[in-house]
Protein backbone atom coordinates (compact mmCIF):
# COMPACT_ATOMS: atom_id res chain seq x y z
CA UNK A 1 0.00 0.00 0.00
CA UNK A 2 1.12 3.52 -0.80
CA UNK A 3 0.68 4.97 2.63
CA UNK A 4 1.91 8.09 1.32
CA UNK A 5 -0.32 8.40 -1.30
CA UNK A 6 -3.29 7.22 1.43
CA UNK A 7 -2.16 10.34 3.74
CA UNK A 8 -1.82 13.03 0.94
CA UNK A 9 -5.88 11.61 -0.39
CA UNK A 10 -6.61 12.13 3.48
CA UNK A 11 -4.84 15.82 3.72
CA UNK A 12 -6.71 16.55 0.36
CA UNK A 13 -10.56 15.17 1.23
CA UNK A 14 -10.73 15.97 4.84
CA UNK A 15 -11.14 19.27 4.17
CA UNK A 16 -13.70 18.94 2.17
CA UNK A 17 -15.44 16.56 4.79
CA UNK A 18 -15.29 18.89 7.44
CA UNK A 19 -15.98 22.07 5.94
CA UNK A 20 -18.85 20.38 4.09
CA UNK A 21 -20.29 18.71 7.22
CA UNK A 22 -20.42 22.72 8.80
CA UNK A 23 -22.63 23.89 6.14
CA UNK A 24 -24.63 20.75 6.33
CA UNK A 25 -25.76 22.29 9.78
CA UNK A 26 -27.13 25.40 8.53
CA UNK A 27 -29.27 23.62 6.08
CA UNK A 28 -33.08 25.10 6.68
CA UNK A 29 -31.46 28.26 9.36
CA UNK A 30 -30.24 30.17 6.39
CA UNK A 31 -30.67 33.87 6.46
CA UNK A 32 -33.03 33.77 3.16
CA UNK A 33 -34.26 30.87 1.25
CA UNK A 34 -31.71 31.74 -1.75
CA UNK A 35 -28.67 31.64 0.19
CA UNK A 36 -29.85 28.70 2.18
CA UNK A 37 -29.46 26.68 -1.02
CA UNK A 38 -26.64 28.07 -2.37
CA UNK A 39 -24.92 26.95 1.18
CA UNK A 40 -26.63 23.83 0.50
CA UNK A 41 -25.00 23.95 -3.14
CA UNK A 42 -21.38 24.20 -1.67
CA UNK A 43 -22.04 21.42 0.84
CA UNK A 44 -23.62 19.34 -1.90
CA UNK A 45 -20.70 19.96 -4.17
CA UNK A 46 -17.65 19.33 -1.27
CA UNK A 47 -19.28 16.07 0.05
CA UNK A 48 -19.18 14.75 -3.87
CA UNK A 49 -15.80 15.65 -4.19
CA UNK A 50 -15.12 14.30 -0.69
CA UNK A 51 -16.66 10.69 -1.81
CA UNK A 52 -14.60 10.59 -5.15
CA UNK A 53 -11.25 10.98 -2.88
CA UNK A 54 -12.76 8.08 -0.20
CA UNK A 55 -13.41 5.75 -2.69
CA UNK A 56 -9.66 5.77 -4.73
CA UNK A 57 -8.35 6.07 -0.58
CA UNK A 58 -10.38 3.10 0.27
CA UNK A 59 -8.99 0.94 -3.02
CA UNK A 60 -5.48 2.02 -2.05
CA UNK A 61 -5.77 0.43 1.65
CA UNK A 62 -8.08 -2.64 0.39
CA UNK A 63 -9.54 -4.83 2.75
CA UNK A 64 -12.51 -3.61 3.96
CA UNK A 65 -12.08 0.05 3.81
CA UNK A 66 -14.81 1.83 2.15
CA UNK A 67 -15.34 5.67 1.79
CA UNK A 68 -17.46 5.58 4.80
CA UNK A 69 -14.84 3.53 6.87
CA UNK A 70 -12.77 6.27 5.81
CA UNK A 71 -15.22 9.07 6.83
CA UNK A 72 -16.89 7.74 9.77
CA UNK A 73 -14.86 5.42 11.62
CA UNK A 74 -11.41 7.06 12.28
CA UNK A 75 -10.23 8.61 15.55
CA UNK A 76 -9.47 12.33 16.04
CA UNK A 77 -6.27 12.48 15.68
CA UNK A 78 -6.75 11.06 12.10
CA UNK A 79 -8.50 13.71 10.81
CA UNK A 80 -5.63 15.81 9.03
CA UNK A 81 -8.06 18.69 7.61
CA UNK A 82 -7.02 22.34 8.58
CA UNK A 83 -8.12 24.05 11.12
CA UNK A 84 -9.79 26.60 9.49
CA UNK A 85 -13.22 24.38 7.91
CA UNK A 86 -13.61 23.31 11.86
CA UNK A 87 -14.58 26.67 13.07
CA UNK A 88 -18.06 26.88 13.59
CA UNK A 89 -21.00 28.65 12.23
CA UNK A 90 -20.67 31.68 14.70
CA UNK A 91 -22.84 33.79 12.30
CA UNK A 92 -23.40 34.12 8.71
CA UNK A 93 -19.96 36.01 8.34
CA UNK A 94 -18.13 33.79 10.15
CA UNK A 95 -19.45 31.67 7.45
CA UNK A 96 -18.95 33.16 4.47
CA UNK A 97 -15.68 34.68 5.60
CA UNK A 98 -14.36 30.87 6.62
CA UNK A 99 -15.50 29.82 3.00
CA UNK A 100 -13.91 32.72 1.39
CA UNK A 101 -10.78 32.06 2.95
CA UNK A 102 -11.01 28.32 1.64
CA UNK A 103 -11.81 28.88 -1.82
CA UNK A 104 -9.65 30.93 -2.60
CA UNK A 105 -6.72 28.27 -1.41
CA UNK A 106 -9.23 25.73 -3.00
CA UNK A 107 -8.93 26.89 -6.34
CA UNK A 108 -5.45 27.65 -6.48
CA UNK A 109 -4.77 24.10 -4.88
CA UNK A 110 -7.14 22.37 -7.33
CA UNK A 111 -6.02 24.04 -10.44
CA UNK A 112 -2.66 22.67 -9.72
CA UNK A 113 -3.80 19.12 -8.66
CA UNK A 114 -5.39 18.72 -11.91
CA UNK A 115 -1.55 18.31 -13.45
CA UNK A 116 -1.15 15.65 -11.02
CA UNK A 117 1.00 12.36 -12.27
CA UNK A 118 -1.64 10.70 -10.60
CA UNK A 119 -4.78 10.59 -13.11
CA UNK A 120 -7.66 9.76 -10.48
CA UNK A 121 -6.18 12.99 -8.42
CA UNK A 122 -6.06 14.28 -11.62
CA UNK A 123 -9.50 13.79 -12.49
CA UNK A 124 -11.49 14.20 -9.66
CA UNK A 125 -9.13 17.58 -9.42
CA UNK A 126 -10.74 18.86 -12.93
CA UNK A 127 -13.95 17.86 -11.64
CA UNK A 128 -14.06 19.95 -8.37
CA UNK A 129 -12.23 22.52 -9.51
CA UNK A 130 -15.13 24.00 -11.63
CA UNK A 131 -17.40 23.75 -8.52
CA UNK A 132 -14.57 25.41 -6.37
CA UNK A 133 -14.50 28.77 -9.25
CA UNK A 134 -18.44 28.67 -8.74
CA UNK A 135 -17.89 28.76 -4.55
CA UNK A 136 -15.04 31.31 -4.64
CA UNK A 137 -17.35 33.84 -6.71
CA UNK A 138 -20.39 33.15 -4.37
CA UNK A 139 -18.60 33.79 -1.38
CA UNK A 140 -16.34 36.75 -2.61
CA UNK A 141 -19.33 38.30 -3.53
CA UNK A 142 -20.68 37.83 -0.36
CA UNK A 143 -17.65 39.57 1.06
CA UNK A 144 -18.23 42.89 -1.06
CA UNK A 145 -22.25 43.00 0.38
CA UNK A 146 -21.00 42.28 4.05
CA UNK A 147 -17.79 44.64 3.79
CA UNK A 148 -19.51 47.33 1.46
CA UNK A 149 -23.00 47.01 3.24
CA UNK A 150 -24.20 47.99 6.48
CA UNK A 151 -21.94 49.60 9.50
CA UNK A 152 -22.93 46.30 10.90
CA UNK A 153 -22.60 44.24 8.41
CA UNK A 154 -19.24 45.77 7.91
CA UNK A 155 -18.39 45.20 11.43
CA UNK A 156 -19.53 41.77 11.31
CA UNK A 157 -17.31 40.65 8.52
CA UNK A 158 -13.89 42.84 9.90
CA UNK A 159 -14.59 40.51 13.01
CA UNK A 160 -14.67 37.40 11.56
CA UNK A 161 -12.01 38.31 9.32
CA UNK A 162 -10.01 38.94 11.74
CA UNK A 163 -10.84 35.92 14.15
CA UNK A 164 -9.96 33.89 11.50
CA UNK A 165 -6.88 35.04 9.63
CA UNK A 166 -5.10 33.31 12.31
CA UNK A 167 -5.46 29.72 10.46
CA UNK A 168 -4.83 31.12 7.20
CA UNK A 169 -1.01 30.12 7.04
CA UNK A 170 -1.73 26.11 7.93
CA UNK A 171 -3.17 25.96 4.08
CA UNK A 172 0.82 26.08 2.92
CA UNK A 173 2.49 23.98 4.94
CA UNK A 174 3.98 20.66 3.74
CA UNK A 175 3.27 17.60 5.65
CA UNK A 176 5.76 14.63 5.15
CA UNK A 177 3.02 13.06 2.64
CA UNK A 178 2.80 16.53 0.78
CA UNK A 179 6.59 16.35 0.42
CA UNK A 180 6.89 12.71 -0.68
CA UNK A 181 3.63 13.17 -3.05
CA UNK A 182 5.64 16.56 -4.33
CA UNK A 183 8.43 14.10 -5.31
CA UNK A 184 7.25 11.94 -7.23
CA UNK A 185 4.89 14.19 -9.38
CA UNK A 186 1.46 13.85 -7.58
CA UNK A 187 1.63 16.22 -4.85
CA UNK A 188 1.02 20.30 -5.12
CA UNK A 189 3.92 22.39 -3.84
CA UNK A 190 1.07 24.35 -1.53
CA UNK A 191 4.31 26.98 -0.14
CA UNK A 192 4.25 27.93 -4.08
CA UNK A 193 0.26 29.23 -3.70
CA UNK A 194 0.92 31.43 -0.74
CA UNK A 195 1.38 34.69 -2.42
CA UNK A 196 -1.22 34.64 -5.33
CA UNK A 197 -3.32 33.51 -2.20
CA UNK A 198 -2.64 36.97 0.29
CA UNK A 199 -2.45 38.68 -3.05
CA UNK A 200 -6.38 37.94 -3.79
CA UNK A 201 -7.46 38.31 -0.58
CA UNK A 202 -6.04 41.65 -0.81
CA UNK A 203 -7.71 42.71 -3.94
CA UNK A 204 -10.98 41.06 -2.62
CA UNK A 205 -10.96 42.63 1.27
CA UNK A 206 -10.12 46.15 -0.60
CA UNK A 207 -12.94 46.07 -2.60
CA UNK A 208 -15.43 45.30 0.22
CA UNK A 209 -13.75 48.10 2.61
CA UNK A 210 -12.56 44.85 5.14
CA UNK A 211 -8.70 46.15 6.53
CA UNK A 212 -6.38 43.12 6.49
CA UNK A 213 -6.21 41.61 9.79
CA UNK A 214 -2.49 42.11 11.12
CA UNK A 215 -1.48 38.66 12.38
CA UNK A 216 1.81 37.77 13.82
CA UNK A 217 1.29 34.29 15.59
CA UNK A 218 -1.04 31.64 13.71
CA UNK A 219 -2.33 28.66 14.93
CA UNK A 220 -2.14 25.63 13.16
CA UNK A 221 -1.72 21.30 13.78
CA UNK A 222 -4.89 20.14 11.98
CA UNK A 223 -2.64 18.76 9.40
CA UNK A 224 -0.79 16.58 11.88
CA UNK A 225 -4.45 15.82 13.22
CA UNK A 226 -4.21 18.27 16.39
CA UNK A 227 -7.25 20.13 16.30
CA UNK A 228 -9.27 22.49 18.14
CA UNK A 229 -11.63 21.44 20.55
CA UNK A 230 -14.46 21.94 18.06
CA UNK A 231 -13.37 18.69 16.47
CA UNK A 232 -13.98 16.57 18.96
CA UNK A 233 -17.74 17.34 18.75
CA UNK A 234 -17.83 17.51 15.00
CA UNK A 235 -17.07 14.27 14.75
CA UNK A 236 -19.52 12.95 17.76
CA UNK A 237 -22.40 14.10 15.60
CA UNK A 238 -21.05 13.06 12.46
CA UNK A 239 -19.76 9.90 13.68
CA UNK A 240 -23.33 8.85 15.59
CA UNK A 241 -24.89 5.96 13.85
CA UNK A 242 -22.04 4.56 12.53
CA UNK A 243 -20.49 4.40 16.27
CA UNK A 244 -23.61 3.29 17.90
CA UNK A 245 -25.03 0.88 15.43
CA UNK A 246 -21.27 -0.38 13.72
CA UNK A 247 -20.47 -2.87 11.01
CA UNK A 248 -24.28 -2.36 9.71
CA UNK A 249 -25.26 -1.33 5.54
CA UNK A 250 -27.69 1.64 5.03
CA UNK B 1 -67.84 49.07 -12.08
CA UNK B 2 -71.48 48.31 -12.05
CA UNK B 3 -72.90 45.34 -10.61
CA UNK B 4 -73.94 43.97 -13.89
CA UNK B 5 -70.17 43.74 -14.76
CA UNK B 6 -68.91 42.28 -12.11
CA UNK B 7 -71.60 39.54 -12.37
CA UNK B 8 -70.78 39.48 -16.40
CA UNK B 9 -67.01 39.06 -15.29
CA UNK B 10 -67.77 36.34 -12.82
CA UNK B 11 -69.66 34.68 -15.32
CA UNK B 12 -66.92 34.54 -17.81
CA UNK B 13 -63.99 33.87 -14.65
CA UNK B 14 -66.31 30.47 -13.72
CA UNK B 15 -66.81 29.23 -17.53
CA UNK B 16 -63.06 29.74 -18.29
CA UNK B 17 -62.73 27.26 -14.90
CA UNK B 18 -64.86 25.30 -16.55
CA UNK B 19 -63.92 24.95 -19.59
CA UNK B 20 -60.59 24.10 -17.68
CA UNK B 21 -58.47 27.07 -18.78
CA UNK B 22 -56.02 28.74 -16.43
CA UNK B 23 -56.52 31.33 -14.53
CA UNK B 24 -53.74 33.68 -14.69
CA UNK B 25 -52.42 36.51 -12.80
CA UNK B 26 -53.44 39.56 -14.69
CA UNK B 27 -56.88 37.91 -15.02
CA UNK B 28 -59.95 39.18 -13.44
CA UNK B 29 -60.34 37.01 -10.30
CA UNK B 30 -62.95 36.87 -7.57
CA UNK B 31 -61.73 38.48 -4.34
CA UNK B 32 -62.31 35.42 -2.79
CA UNK B 33 -60.62 32.95 -5.19
CA UNK B 34 -57.59 35.13 -4.50
CA UNK B 35 -57.70 34.58 -0.84
CA UNK B 36 -58.66 31.41 -0.69
CA UNK B 37 -55.36 30.93 -3.48
CA UNK B 38 -52.92 33.17 -1.03
CA UNK B 39 -53.93 31.13 1.99
CA UNK B 40 -53.88 28.04 0.50
CA UNK B 41 -50.57 28.23 -1.56
CA UNK B 42 -48.77 30.17 1.18
CA UNK B 43 -49.83 27.15 2.92
CA UNK B 44 -48.02 24.71 0.77
CA UNK B 45 -45.12 27.09 0.70
CA UNK B 46 -44.41 27.04 4.26
CA UNK B 47 -45.40 23.35 4.66
CA UNK B 48 -42.15 22.88 2.35
CA UNK B 49 -39.32 25.27 4.72
CA UNK B 50 -41.04 24.06 8.08
CA UNK B 51 -40.64 20.30 6.47
CA UNK B 52 -36.37 21.37 6.12
CA UNK B 53 -36.53 21.16 9.59
CA UNK B 54 -37.30 17.59 11.07
CA UNK B 55 -35.33 16.08 8.19
CA UNK B 56 -32.62 18.68 8.75
CA UNK B 57 -31.89 17.46 12.32
CA UNK B 58 -30.29 14.23 10.98
CA UNK B 59 -27.90 15.82 7.69
CA UNK B 60 -24.85 16.05 10.48
CA UNK B 61 -25.46 12.34 11.67
CA UNK B 62 -26.34 11.01 8.46
CA UNK B 63 -24.98 7.15 8.52
CA UNK B 64 -23.15 7.18 5.36
CA UNK B 65 -21.74 9.35 2.70
CA UNK B 66 -24.38 8.36 0.26
CA UNK B 67 -27.05 8.88 2.93
CA UNK B 68 -26.01 12.47 3.61
CA UNK B 69 -25.56 13.53 0.13
CA UNK B 70 -28.82 12.30 -0.80
CA UNK B 71 -30.64 13.73 2.51
CA UNK B 72 -28.85 17.30 1.58
CA UNK B 73 -30.49 17.30 -1.61
CA UNK B 74 -33.81 16.43 -0.46
CA UNK B 75 -34.00 19.28 2.30
CA UNK B 76 -32.61 21.24 -0.85
CA UNK B 77 -35.27 20.27 -2.87
CA UNK B 78 -38.10 20.93 -0.66
CA UNK B 79 -36.28 24.62 0.07
CA UNK B 80 -36.53 24.87 -3.44
CA UNK B 81 -40.60 23.72 -3.75
CA UNK B 82 -40.82 26.59 -1.24
CA UNK B 83 -39.41 29.30 -3.58
CA UNK B 84 -41.95 28.19 -6.68
CA UNK B 85 -44.65 28.11 -4.38
CA UNK B 86 -43.62 31.67 -2.22
CA UNK B 87 -43.24 32.99 -6.12
CA UNK B 88 -46.98 31.49 -7.33
CA UNK B 89 -48.15 32.98 -4.39
CA UNK B 90 -46.46 36.78 -5.22
CA UNK B 91 -48.44 36.77 -8.65
CA UNK B 92 -51.66 36.95 -6.49
CA UNK B 93 -50.16 40.28 -4.83
CA UNK B 94 -48.40 40.02 -1.49
CA UNK B 95 -44.95 40.07 -0.39
CA UNK B 96 -42.82 36.89 0.31
CA UNK B 97 -41.98 39.42 3.62
CA UNK B 98 -45.55 39.80 4.58
CA UNK B 99 -46.21 35.59 3.94
CA UNK B 100 -43.22 34.74 6.48
CA UNK B 101 -44.93 37.30 8.73
CA UNK B 102 -48.09 35.40 8.72
CA UNK B 103 -46.39 32.24 9.07
CA UNK B 104 -44.10 33.46 12.43
CA UNK B 105 -46.72 35.16 13.77
CA UNK B 106 -48.63 31.77 13.43
CA UNK B 107 -51.69 33.82 10.92
CA UNK B 108 -50.86 31.13 8.85
CA UNK B 109 -50.75 27.42 9.12
CA UNK B 110 -48.30 24.67 7.93
CA UNK B 111 -48.50 20.94 7.71
CA UNK B 112 -49.04 19.54 10.91
CA UNK B 113 -47.04 16.53 10.79
CA UNK B 114 -44.13 18.60 10.78
CA UNK B 115 -44.47 19.30 14.32
CA UNK B 116 -44.01 15.39 15.05
CA UNK B 117 -39.96 14.92 16.41
CA UNK B 118 -37.45 12.82 14.33
CA UNK B 119 -35.70 10.65 16.79
CA UNK B 120 -34.01 7.98 14.44
CA UNK B 121 -32.15 7.29 10.96
CA UNK B 122 -35.49 5.26 10.23
CA UNK B 123 -37.37 8.71 10.46
CA UNK B 124 -35.65 10.03 7.28
CA UNK B 125 -37.08 6.89 5.95
CA UNK B 126 -40.54 7.07 7.11
CA UNK B 127 -41.04 10.68 6.36
CA UNK B 128 -39.96 10.15 2.91
CA UNK B 129 -42.13 7.18 2.09
CA UNK B 130 -45.22 8.09 4.20
CA UNK B 131 -44.60 11.84 4.54
CA UNK B 132 -44.08 12.52 0.90
CA UNK B 133 -46.06 9.89 -0.14
CA UNK B 134 -49.15 11.74 1.56
CA UNK B 135 -48.30 15.10 -0.08
CA UNK B 136 -48.51 13.43 -3.78
CA UNK B 137 -51.55 12.06 -3.38
CA UNK B 138 -53.01 15.30 -1.91
CA UNK B 139 -50.81 17.18 -4.80
CA UNK B 140 -50.50 15.40 -7.99
CA UNK B 141 -54.54 16.97 -8.51
CA UNK B 142 -53.08 19.97 -8.08
CA UNK B 143 -51.09 20.20 -11.17
CA UNK B 144 -54.43 20.63 -13.05
CA UNK B 145 -55.38 23.39 -10.76
CA UNK B 146 -57.54 26.39 -12.33
CA UNK B 147 -54.63 29.24 -11.18
CA UNK B 148 -52.13 28.95 -13.69
CA UNK B 149 -48.80 29.64 -11.79
CA UNK B 150 -49.80 27.57 -8.87
CA UNK B 151 -50.36 24.25 -11.28
CA UNK B 152 -47.08 25.21 -13.31
CA UNK B 153 -45.66 25.23 -9.57
CA UNK B 154 -46.84 21.74 -9.03
CA UNK B 155 -46.00 20.13 -12.01
CA UNK B 156 -41.85 20.34 -10.83
CA UNK B 157 -43.26 19.76 -6.78
CA UNK B 158 -44.53 16.53 -7.96
CA UNK B 159 -41.69 15.08 -10.10
CA UNK B 160 -39.13 15.75 -7.23
CA UNK B 161 -41.94 14.47 -4.39
CA UNK B 162 -42.29 11.22 -5.96
CA UNK B 163 -38.71 10.78 -6.30
CA UNK B 164 -37.83 11.44 -2.71
CA UNK B 165 -41.20 9.02 -1.74
CA UNK B 166 -38.56 6.22 -3.17
CA UNK B 167 -36.04 7.31 -1.82
CA UNK B 168 -37.21 7.11 1.42
CA UNK B 169 -39.27 3.75 0.80
CA UNK B 170 -35.39 2.23 -0.35
CA UNK B 171 -34.07 4.03 3.14
CA UNK B 172 -36.57 1.63 4.78
CA UNK B 173 -35.93 -1.29 3.08
CA UNK B 174 -32.84 -1.07 3.38
CA UNK B 175 -33.47 -1.41 7.37
CA UNK B 176 -36.15 -3.68 7.38
CA UNK B 177 -33.65 -6.29 5.34
CA UNK B 178 -30.91 -5.21 7.67
CA UNK B 179 -30.00 -6.40 11.73
CA UNK B 180 -32.59 -7.26 14.18
CA UNK B 181 -31.77 -3.99 15.39
CA UNK B 182 -31.80 -1.95 12.01
CA UNK B 183 -35.58 -3.75 11.50
CA UNK B 184 -36.52 -2.42 15.17
CA UNK B 185 -35.84 1.70 14.24
CA UNK B 186 -37.56 0.82 10.50
CA UNK B 187 -41.35 -0.69 12.50
CA UNK B 188 -40.64 2.24 15.46
CA UNK B 189 -40.16 4.50 12.82
CA UNK B 190 -43.68 3.54 10.89
CA UNK B 191 -45.35 3.25 14.13
CA UNK B 192 -44.67 6.71 15.39
CA UNK B 193 -45.23 7.74 11.78
CA UNK B 194 -48.64 6.00 10.57
CA UNK B 195 -51.22 7.80 12.36
CA UNK B 196 -49.70 11.04 11.76
CA UNK B 197 -49.15 10.69 7.57
CA UNK B 198 -53.41 9.81 7.71
CA UNK B 199 -54.47 12.85 9.26
CA UNK B 200 -51.90 15.07 6.32
CA UNK B 201 -54.61 13.79 4.44
CA UNK B 202 -57.07 16.51 6.45
CA UNK B 203 -59.95 16.00 8.84
CA UNK B 204 -63.08 13.38 7.40
CA UNK B 205 -65.46 14.84 5.13
CA UNK B 206 -67.68 16.13 7.45
CA UNK B 207 -65.53 18.05 9.39
CA UNK B 208 -63.53 20.20 6.60
CA UNK B 209 -64.88 23.13 6.14
CA UNK B 210 -63.28 24.40 2.55
CA UNK B 211 -64.24 21.23 0.30
CA UNK B 212 -67.31 22.13 -1.94
CA UNK B 213 -66.05 25.94 -3.27
CA UNK B 214 -62.26 24.16 -3.40
CA UNK B 215 -63.90 21.18 -5.56
CA UNK B 216 -65.34 23.86 -7.70
CA UNK B 217 -61.89 25.88 -7.95
CA UNK B 218 -60.08 22.60 -8.55
CA UNK B 219 -58.35 23.38 -5.43
CA UNK B 220 -59.70 19.87 -4.81
CA UNK B 221 -60.54 17.01 -7.04
CA UNK B 222 -61.38 14.46 -4.26
CA UNK B 223 -62.56 14.38 -0.74
CA UNK B 224 -60.15 14.22 1.72
CA UNK B 225 -61.67 10.39 3.13
CA UNK B 226 -61.38 9.35 -0.59
CA UNK B 227 -57.50 10.45 -1.01
CA UNK B 228 -56.55 8.89 2.57
CA UNK B 229 -58.11 5.35 1.47
CA UNK B 230 -56.40 5.82 -1.87
CA UNK B 231 -52.86 6.34 0.35
CA UNK B 232 -53.94 3.28 2.76
CA UNK B 233 -54.62 1.37 0.04
CA UNK B 234 -51.44 1.79 -2.07
CA UNK B 235 -49.26 1.94 1.18
CA UNK B 236 -50.53 -1.31 2.98
CA UNK B 237 -48.87 -3.24 0.24
CA UNK B 238 -45.76 -1.58 -0.22
CA UNK B 239 -45.39 -2.62 4.21
CA UNK B 240 -46.28 -6.33 3.27
CA UNK B 241 -43.61 -6.19 0.62
CA UNK B 242 -40.84 -5.56 3.10
CA UNK B 243 -42.04 -6.63 6.03
CA UNK B 244 -42.93 -4.01 7.94
CA UNK B 245 -46.65 -4.54 10.20
CA UNK B 246 -49.03 -1.22 9.81
CA UNK B 247 -49.77 -0.73 13.20
CA UNK B 248 -53.45 -0.99 13.16
CA UNK B 249 -55.60 -3.73 14.67
CA UNK B 250 -58.65 -2.97 12.21
CA UNK B 251 -56.67 -3.34 8.97
CA UNK B 252 -57.74 -5.60 6.80
CA UNK B 253 -59.07 -5.84 2.83
CA UNK B 254 -62.74 -5.61 2.31
CA UNK B 255 -62.87 -7.18 -0.60
CA UNK B 256 -66.69 -5.79 -1.43
CA UNK B 257 -65.60 -2.29 -1.03
CA UNK B 258 -61.99 -3.36 -2.75
CA UNK B 259 -60.65 -1.06 -0.33
CA UNK B 260 -58.83 -2.06 3.27
CA UNK B 261 -60.91 -1.22 6.07
CA UNK B 262 -58.53 0.54 8.90
CA UNK B 263 -59.35 1.51 12.48
CA UNK B 264 -60.10 4.54 13.95
CA UNK B 265 -58.39 7.78 13.07
CA UNK B 266 -57.45 9.85 16.85
CA UNK B 267 -58.59 13.89 15.32
CA UNK B 268 -58.33 14.64 19.05
CA UNK B 269 -54.58 14.86 18.79
CA UNK B 270 -54.38 15.86 15.25
CA UNK B 271 -56.64 19.05 16.71
CA UNK B 272 -54.30 19.25 19.29
CA UNK B 273 -51.58 19.51 17.18
CA UNK B 274 -52.94 21.92 14.37
CA UNK B 275 -53.95 24.21 17.80
CA UNK B 276 -50.32 24.71 18.36
CA UNK B 277 -49.90 21.70 21.28
CA UNK B 278 -47.76 18.95 18.88
CA UNK B 279 -44.49 17.69 20.04
CA UNK B 280 -42.54 20.04 18.26
CA UNK B 281 -45.10 23.18 17.28
CA UNK B 282 -42.86 25.52 19.43
CA UNK B 283 -39.53 24.52 18.11
CA UNK B 284 -40.39 24.33 14.70
CA UNK B 285 -41.85 28.00 14.66
CA UNK B 286 -38.85 29.27 16.68
CA UNK B 287 -36.65 27.92 14.41
CA UNK B 288 -38.10 29.60 11.76
CA UNK B 289 -38.16 32.83 13.33
CA UNK B 290 -34.65 32.64 14.68
CA UNK B 291 -33.15 31.78 11.21
CA UNK B 292 -35.32 35.59 9.97
CA UNK B 293 -34.05 37.09 12.45
CA UNK B 294 -30.46 35.99 13.06
CA UNK B 295 -30.68 36.93 9.16
CA UNK B 296 -32.06 40.73 9.05
CA UNK B 297 -28.62 42.00 9.16
CA UNK B 298 -27.60 39.92 6.11
CA UNK B 299 -30.65 40.75 4.13
CA UNK B 300 -30.31 44.32 5.08
CA UNK B 301 -26.43 44.59 3.88
CA UNK B 302 -27.69 42.81 0.96
CA UNK B 303 -29.98 45.47 -0.15
CA UNK B 304 -27.69 48.59 1.03
CA UNK B 305 -24.98 47.23 -1.41
CA UNK B 306 -27.19 46.97 -3.96
CA UNK B 307 -28.35 50.27 -3.74
CA UNK B 308 -24.63 51.16 -3.18
CA UNK B 309 -23.34 49.96 -6.60
CA UNK B 310 -26.84 51.07 -8.24
CA UNK B 311 -25.98 54.39 -7.58
CA UNK B 312 -22.27 54.03 -9.08
CA UNK B 313 -23.53 52.81 -11.73
CA UNK B 314 -25.58 55.65 -12.42
CA UNK B 315 -22.80 58.14 -11.26
CA UNK B 316 -20.43 56.96 -14.36
CA UNK B 317 -23.12 57.29 -16.56
CA UNK B 318 -23.36 60.21 -15.68
FE1 LIG C 1 -44.93 19.37 -0.52
FE1 LIG D 1 -41.65 19.39 -1.19
FE1 LIG E 1 -40.44 16.11 -0.63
Amino acid sequence: MNKNLYNYILGVADNSLILGQRLGELCGHGPSLETDIALTNISLDLLGQVRGYYQYAAKILGGNASEDTIAFIRKERDYKNVLLVEQPNTDFAYVIARQFLFDVYHVLFLDQLQHSRDLTLSAIAKKSLKEALYHKRFSSDWIKRLGDGTDESHSRIQNAMNDLWVFTNELFQLTEADKEMLNEGIGVDVTQLKADYYNQLNDVLNEATIEIPEVKFFQKGGKEGVHTEHMGYILAEMQYMQRAYPNMEW
Amino acid sequence: MSENQIKNLEAEFEAKISRDEKIEPKDWMPEKYRQTHIRQISQHAHSEIVGMLPEGNWITRAPSLRRKVALLAKVQDEAGHGLYLYSACETLGISRDELYEQLHTGKAKYSSIFNYPTLTWADMGAIGWLVDGAAIINQVPLCNTSYGPYARAMVRVCKEESFHQRQGFEIMMKLAQGTPEQKEMAQDALNRWWWPSLMMLGPTDDASVHTEQSMKWKLKRKTNDELRQQFIDQTVPQADLIGLTIPDFDLKWNEERGHYDFGPINWDEFWQVVKGHGPCNKERLAARKGAWERGEWVRDAAMAYAEKQADRKEKQVV
